[in-house]
Parts: structure tokens; C-alpha cells; sequence
């Protein structure tokens, strides 16, 4: 087991990797009740098209699947997970994202017990025609419920904007049609070839001893049989560097209109620290243009073109990386064109400056030492950072040492006029 | 459980709260400042907050002042108006990183003291009331922020179901205020409001973070000079008979179906059956175990959420689940028989251990946030009773069967609210 000091953060990380492959992180967190634990596999809805484990041909399965077989994880021949969980007095939920399907719980007792229950149940596949089936009137739903959703239709509308081939452009959760092609098989297919151990990490955070849960864990993981680690072939198509689409606009039953501008942005080749700067530096860049100390929002906000629903995000993951501006007006045309041009002017060395650079950072520290406050952000972010061959606790030091020029130089490369497309709602005309 | 110290201080107009704890690495003020909801001031209530935090004496413009902010190492300020039973409550929340894990700042406290004071004291002013272009903007805003609830359809099925069951009370006041109110608010009013609420309000002002008691609760009494008020503000309980359940049907172009049923129940969050009440609302709806998403998700595949909610200041329980048009009928019966079943004390070992298990994790889990601690102990202020969290939990623990079922037979389903979608989806 190795330690890890951060100094700084006052925080220590123990990390394992078993004979299995399955990395294991604790970070130990006095005074706090709760221990919130992760179980992650590195696969998301974006993984469609790889070669099954031991076989050599590519298969591209229906989209949904990844999300779909996170749901199906929680139900067992004697019944669902859950209700173990609750009897140990657990919270258990899971997500899915892009790249990532992570499986967790909060417990403020019974730590042991839970944990054995989380890498029991995802190591423990139970699927068959009638339970996939039934999950398929749950997650129509849930689909339908997104539907209805202007946020969530405006951001996918966006992505399927930027991206032509890419499968970031699929909603995570499918369609109501490309689920009820899903079958038994194709979960145990995905399960096979993306839940192996060597594929997974398990991050522990809370009060708890490192010694002691690292022994569970590896007993745990002894005690069951896996085949050899192997590398999973994913395939991605070839995505142009322009935006598949420059414009979309969709009718809902809404009041207000939304406006978000993407930017598509070159995937760049760097790794590690590099690669940890790239990212800041895009949030560094998005925070001066666009944040609320920032006269575009000034100026903006004063003229009523904006409220404070506006906001930014920025999202690197394999084989993509976007910038997405907007929010709620009511002159959508007028603010997209405003958005592009300003981070057009970025471009050419207009707006960064010294002083707008040292506030954005400030900011970003002060809310990184905000997020260590949560086991949460600790164990996910952790876990994404690590799956890109990244250290979260790196971030503040990282940050304390970037220069104005590395923002400089990020908007001159990665802005590029054809990567820009935006995507409205618009009031359904006497819905 | 963790201990963490925490020492109550009556000062002049407040009430100071600190907890003293070195688990977070930063430091938080909340203050909270409480009036009875009413239809004569909501919706400037809900306007003051947003004007306040858009200029001071020291920072003069929102953008000043978010300037201000990011300076202090990205201090998160942030204001909320809420309802909290018949009450209307305003919280200014301040957040601040802890100097000693980072190179170069100091008296990050203080300087985040000194910005709340500003923003409550001396806010910016022009010929002695708020600029008129600010208030400008900020109705604009706040008009924006009213319209968008139409836009996320679970919220506003469960607004509407809330104006509809208490037309009559104060309680149907949306905590955001009303749309047709905004307009003619003027920068007059809104300062006189100021005035008076500064006056008047019941206000509490909670410390988290690794800081002396002592020491912080003087530092508040000289940053926030309230002036004495003669009285505080007490529950109030009304109760209303239910006669016949409504049922209102709203049509809208949209995907999914979204069912919202309200309950009353008698019981109130001060009351000694309190804990069986929740107890009730756990083994019913409150979680992933319970009947509700047991009988409507997994067994029978109509929704996706099935849930209950329950809001013990006013004693409201509300039922929701997100459905196809042509499934109401079958989920609303589904819903009333769960409902029967707990009342008819029809509940398991296993619903009961469960149910506990996980009520008593969600009381300790929030008592690891700095937000989640003020909202334990407020819980308390605002309804006037001193029952520390280990008593609650120790109340869960001891409820029987019978209790939550005597606790299931004070719900009574009052009105039927459907916001319906398409005919043909299937």
C-alpha cells in the first residue's frame, strides 16, 4: 500500500493496485460522519464500438446501453440491492456518464458490511430477458421525463450540433427506440468486456481506518476468480475539426427562451501535468471571459440580455473536448453573436490581462478548497482525474503556478472560428 | 457522533450560533432572517435580497462587488428566500477558504464578515433609497426567474398543486414571489421594506468553521449592530378539515404526465409524534425500499420517480410520480392502496429496520456539512422546540409499528393535481 502526502490540502491518499488490476484508493477524513465510496468502471455511454472480451471483431451496441446496464446491475435473482443497502442503513445510488458508470453509497455505519455489498453486486451480473424488459417502461420514463426537460434538450442539442460521428453527440440515456433493442445478451457482452477489475477503480473516503479497509478489500477480491487484465479496444470514428451543424433551434412548452453557444475544440495529445494545465487553463479562460466579475456580463446583464441562469462549462474527455456559454434571454440571436465575438477577441489577445487572469484564479482555488469540504466531489473527480492519468490533488499547486501566458496561448490554439455552433429553445407558438 | 462544539449567544436584535469544528476548509456565516409569508410584502421580500447583493458603499455595482468576492480567494455569496412552514425566510450566505492552506492571504474571516455587514448595512444607495436602475434590473430578473417555473415541469406541477390546495392560506405564496406583484415595486417601497425588515425580522447568524466562539461572537455583535426587537416570531399552527378531494387536470404539450397529490396531515414538526410521522413518510415514500417506489417503479414499471415528500412545518405531504397520460387512473389507486396499507399498519420488520436505518443516516450525513448543521438546529428555531439530533434519533429508533401506523391515519388526501401529456404516447 502506498501514502501519499498533500501537504498543502492536508489530505493523504493510501493507494493499492490488487493482483487483479483493480485500483484502490482511501483517503481518510477525521470528523467527518459519513463514508461515501465509489466503485467506478471506465465506460460510459461513449464506449459503443470495441472488441468483446476474447474475441477479435469490433461490435457496436445500441445506444443507451451503458446507462441501461447500470440500472439492470441493481437487481438480483433474490431481489434489488437497494433494499440490502437500506437494511445497513445505506444510501446507494449510481450514475452514468460520457465515460464513466459509477456505482456508490454514504453510509454512516456499517462501513464494512456496505463496502462488501457494493463490490459483491457489481461483481455479480444478473440478467435475464424478463428483467431487461421490465427496466424498459422505467427508463422510457426517464427518458421522457429528460424530454420535457428544456435544459437537458438544449445542452444535447448542442452536442449533436458539434459533434458528426463522434458518440458523445448520443443521449446517454438513448431513445425509447434504441433501448427496446436491447437485449440480455448485449449487457452481459458490455459486462464482460468493461467490469473487469483492471477496468475499475474503488475510492474510499470517510472516517475510516486505512489499514483495515484495505484488508477487507483485498480479501474480498482474492476470494473471487477473474480472467487475466487486458487492455478493452475501443474504436472511435473520425471527427472532422468544424461543427457537424452551425445551428439549431428547438419549440418547447417554455416562457423563456434559452441560448447556448458550443465550441468544439482540437483534442490534444498531452498527458499528466500538461494535460491537467490544458483543462485549467480552459476553465481560466471561460471564468475571464464570461464570469460574473467579467464586463461582457456586466454589460450584458445591465442591457437585460442575460440573467443569472448564464453560465459556462467546459468538458475534455476521450477524443472530445467542447466549451459550452449561454442561458436564458429573450434576444437568443443577440447574445449568441455576442458570445462568439468575445471569445473570438480572446483569440487575438483581447481581454486577458493580468488582473482579470490573478481574480479567475483566486476564484478557482478558493472554490477547489470549497469542493475538498465534499466526499463527494473528492471521490468522483479523484476517479475521473485518474482514469485520464490525471491527481486532483495536484490542482491547487498546479493552478498556483500557472502563468497568463498559458491562458494566452490555449485561446490563440484551440479557438477555432468553424468549431463554433449554437442551439435555442424557443416558446412553442400557442402550445 | 461526531461532537462538534456549538455555543448560542443572545446578542442585541440576533440570535449568534457557532459551531467550531476544523473538519472544512473554509468558513462559513449564514444569516437567516425570518417574517411571517404574506401577501402584502412576498414578493418585495423575495426582490430585496438580489438588490442588496447588487452594490454596497465599499463596492458600489454587482460587478464591484463579485470583484470583490473573487479577490477573497473566490468567496461563495449567495442569498435564498424560502418558505419554512407559515414563515418566510431570507438566507445571505458567505463561504470563505481558510487561509492556512494557501500561500500569501490572511484575514480571509474577517474581510468575509465585513462583506455580509456591507451587504446588509450599507448597501448602495442613491438620493437615500436603492438606484433606481438596479431595482430596474433586479425586478427584471426576478420576473425572469418567476416565468421560468413554467419551464421545469416537475417544479411547477408541484407549485400548482400547492396554489391550489391552500387557496386560502398564506402558505400557496410562492417564496419567489408573484409575477403580477414585480412591476410596481419602486426603489421607495423596496427601501422602506429594508428599513423595516432590518427592524423587525427574527434573526439568527450562524458560524461554522475552525474559529473561537467567543472570539467570532464578538466580532458579530460589532459587525452587525441590529438594533433590539421587542418580540420573536412563534409557530403557528393552523389546521384545516378536509371535506372532499379535489382533483384538477392541466393540459400542456409535453412527454410525460406529471401526478402530484397533496395530504394534510395534523402532525407538526415540534410535536411528539413527530418521529413517527417520519417514520411513516420513510416506510411509504420516502426511499428506495419504500411502498411507493416498490409498487409504482418496480413492480408494476409506470414511472421513474415515485416518491413522497413531506414539509412537517406546515404538516403538508405531497405524492409524485412522473407517468404516461393513459396510466392516472392505475397510479393514483395504486397510490391510495400504499397510502391504506400503512395506515392499516401492514408494514414489515424489514420496511420498519430499513426505514430507521436510513433516517438516522440522513441526520448524521447532514451533520457533515456546514449548510446541513444550520439547517438541523434552524429546524428547531423555527418551530420553537430544543430537541437535539441525538434525542430525534433515539425518538426514530423507538417508534413502533403502531405508532406509524396512528401517524399514517393523520394523512388525508386532499387534493389531485395532473399535468397531462400527449394522448398517444405509449
Amino acid at each position: 500500500m502506498n501514502k501519499t502526502v498533500f501537504d498543502q490540502m492536508n489530505e493523504t491518499v493510501y493507494h493499492e493496485q490488487l493482483e487483479n488490476g483493480l485500483n484502490v484508493y482511501i483517503l481518510p477524513k477525521a470528523g467527518f460522519n459519513k463514508t461515501y465510496v465509489t466503485f467506478t468502471t471506465n465506460y460510459g455511454s461513449i464506449d459503443n464500438d470495441f472488441i468483446p472480451q476474447g474475441e477479435n471483431e469490433f461490435i457496436h451496441v445500441p445506444d443507451g446501453i451503458a446507462h441501461f446496464l447500470e440500472h439492470k446491475m441493481f437487481e438480483k435473482e433474490h431481489g434489488d440491492v437497494f433494499q440490502e443497502f437500506s437494511s445497513q442503513g445505506a444510501s446507494a445510488n449510481a450514475f452514468t456518464s460520457f465515460t464513466r458508470t459509477a456505482y456508490l453509497f454514504s453510509a454512516t455505519s456499517n462501513i464494512k458490511e456496505n463496502t462488501e455489498t457494493l463490490l459483491n453486486f457489481v461483481q455479480a451480473p444478473y440478467f435475464t430477458e424478463q428483467t431487461v424488459e421490465k427496466e424498459k417502461g422505467i427508463i422510457g420514463q426517464e427518458i421522457r421525463m429528460y424530454d420535457d426537460n428544456p435544459d437537458w434538450r438544449v445542452y444535447f442539442g448542442l452536442i449533436e450540433n458539434l459533434y458528426k460521428q463522434h458518440p458523445v453527440k448520443i443521449d446517454i440515456a438513448g431513445t425509447v427506440e434504441s433501448i427496446a433493442d436491447i437485449t440480455k445478451d448485449h449487457l452481459y457482452t458490455c459486462y464482460e468486456t468493461f467490469y473487469h477489475p483492471g477496468n475499475m477503480s474503488l475510492f474510499i473516503v470517510g472516517p475510516v481506518d486505512p489499514d483495515d479497509m484495505m484488508e477487507l478489500v483485498r480479501r474480498n477480491q482474492a476470494s473471487k476468480e477473474f480472467p487475466e487484465p487486458f487492455p478493452v479496444e475501443r474504436r472511435f470514428p473520425d471527427e472532422p475539426s468544424e461543427a457537424a451543424e452551425k445551428h439549431r433551434s428547438l419549440h418547447m412548452s417554455v416562457n423563456t427562451s434559452k441560448c447556448e453557444v458550443g465550441l468544439k475544440m482540437p483534442v490534444s495529445d498531452k498527458t499528466g501535468t500538461e494535460k491537467l494545465k490544458e483543462e485549467l487553463a480552459a476553465g481560466l479562460l471561460l471564468e475571464i471571459l464570461f464570469g460574473k466579475s467579467a464586463k461582457f456580463y456586466e454589460k450584458s446583464y445591465n442591457e437585460g440580455l442575460i440573467d443569472d441562469t448564464f453560465g459556462f462549462d467546459y468538458t475534455g474527455e476521450r477524443g472530445v473536448s467542447f466549451a459550452i456559454v449561454g442561458g436564458d434571454t429573450d434576444e437568443p440571436e443577440k447574445l449568441s453573436e455576442r458570445i462568439k465575438a468575445q471569445l473570438m477577441e480572446s483569440k487575438e489577445g483581447q481581454h486577458i490581462t493580468e488582473e482579470s487572469f490573478s481574480r479567475a484564479r483566486k476564484k478557482k482555488i478558493g472554490a477547489l478548497l470549497r469542493a475538498f469540504n465534499s466526499p463527494e466531489f473528492i471521490a468522483n473527480q479523484f476517479t475521473r482525474y485518474q482514469f485520464n492519468g490525471l491527481n486532483l490533488f495536484e490542482t491547487v499547486p498546479v493552478l498556483e503556478a500557472m502563468k497568463m501566458e498559458d491562458v494566452i496561448s490555449f485561446a490563440r490554439t484551440m479557438i477555432q472560428e468553424e468549431g463554433f455552433s449554437s442551439c435555442f429553445i424557443l416558446p412553442k407558438e400557442s402550445a | 457522533m461526531e461532537a462538534s462544539q456549538e455555543q448560542s449567544f443572545n446578542q442585541p436584535g440576533c440570535t449568534v450560533h457557532v459551531i467550531e469544528t476544523e473538519k472544512y476548509k473554509t468558513n462559513t456565516v449564514i444569516v437567516k432572517m425570518r417574517s411571517r409569508l404574506d401577501r402584502e410584502t412576498v414578493t418585495m421580500r423575495a426582490l430585496l435580497p438580489h438588490v442588496l447583493q447588487s452594490g454596497t458603499e465599499n463596492a458600489p455595482s454587482a460587478t464591484a462587488f463579485r470583484t470583490a468576492l473573487d479577490e477573497l480567494y473566490g468567496a461563495h455569496f449567495f442569498v435564498d428566500s424560502a418558505k419554512k412552514g407559515d414563515d418566510h425566510v431570507l438566507t445571505f450566505t458567505i463561504e470563505v477558504a481558510n487561509e492556512k492552506y494557501l500561500h500569501g492571504a490572511s484575514d480571509l474571516f474577517d474581510q468575509a464578515l465585513n462583506v455580509m455587514s456591507d451587504v446588509l448595512f450599507r448597501p448602495y444607495l442613491k438620493e437615500a433609497v436603492f438606484p433606481d436602475s438596479t431595482v430596474k434590473q433586479e425586478k427584471r430578473s426576478l420576473q425572469q426567474r418567476i416565468r421560468s417555473i413554467y419551464d421545469d415541469k416537475t417544479r411547477y406541477a408541484s407549485v400548482k398543486l400547492v396554489e391550489e390546495m391552500y387557496k386560502e392560506d398564506p402558505y400557496a405564496l410562492p417564496a419567489g414571489g408573484l409575477l403580477e406583484q414585480v412591476e410596481p415595486i419602486s426603489p421607495q417601497s423596496l427601501y422602506h421594506y429594508y428599513k423595516k425588515t432590518l427592524a423587525e425580522d427574527t434573526i439568527d447568524i450562524f458560524v461554522i468553521g475552525n474559529v473561537d466562539p467567543q472570539n467570532a461572537a464578538a466580532k458579530i455583535e460589532s459587525y452587525f449592530p441590529f438594533e433590539k426587537r421587542s418580540k420573536s416570531l412563534k409557530p403557528k399552527n393552523t389546521s384545516v378539515q378536509v371535506e372532499d378531494i379535489r382533483v384538477i387536470h392541466e393540459k400542456q404539450d409535453l412527454n410525460q404526465g406529471k401526478l402530484n397529490i397533496g395530504c394534510r396531515t395534523s402532525i407538526r414538526y415540534a410535536d411528539p409524534q413527530f418521529a413517527a410521522l417520519q417514520v411513516f413518510n420513510g416506510v411509504f415514500g420516502g426511499f428506495a425500499h419504500s411502498k411507493l417506489f416498490m409498487n409504482v417503479r418496480e413492480k408494476e414499471s409506470l414511472a421513474y420517480y415515485a416518491a413522497s415528500r413531506l414539509d412537517s412545518h406546515k404538516g403538508f405531504l405531497m405524492m409524485l410520480a412522473g407517468i404516461d397520460q393513459k396510466n392516472y387512473d392505475k397510479t393514483v389507486k395504486i397510490m391510495k392502496e400504499q397510502l391504506n396499507e400503512v395506515k392499516e399498519g401492514n408494514i414489515s420488520d424489514l420496511e420498519m429496520d430499513q426505514t430507521k436505518a436510513l433516517l438516522k443516516n440522513q441526520l448524521k450525513e447532514s451533520a457533515d456539512t456546514a449548510r446541513g448543521m444550520v439547517e438541523l438546529k434552524y429546524h428547531n428555531i423555527a418551530a420553537g422546540v430544543d430537541r437535539p439530533i441525538d434525542e430525534l434519533i433515539q425518538a426514530i429508533d423507538a417508534v413502533t409499528k403502531e405508532e406509524t401506523a396512528a401517524a399514517a391515519k393523520t394523512v388525508v388526501v386532499d387534493t389531485v393535481y395532473f399535468l397531462s401529456g400527449k394522448e398517444e404516447q405509449g
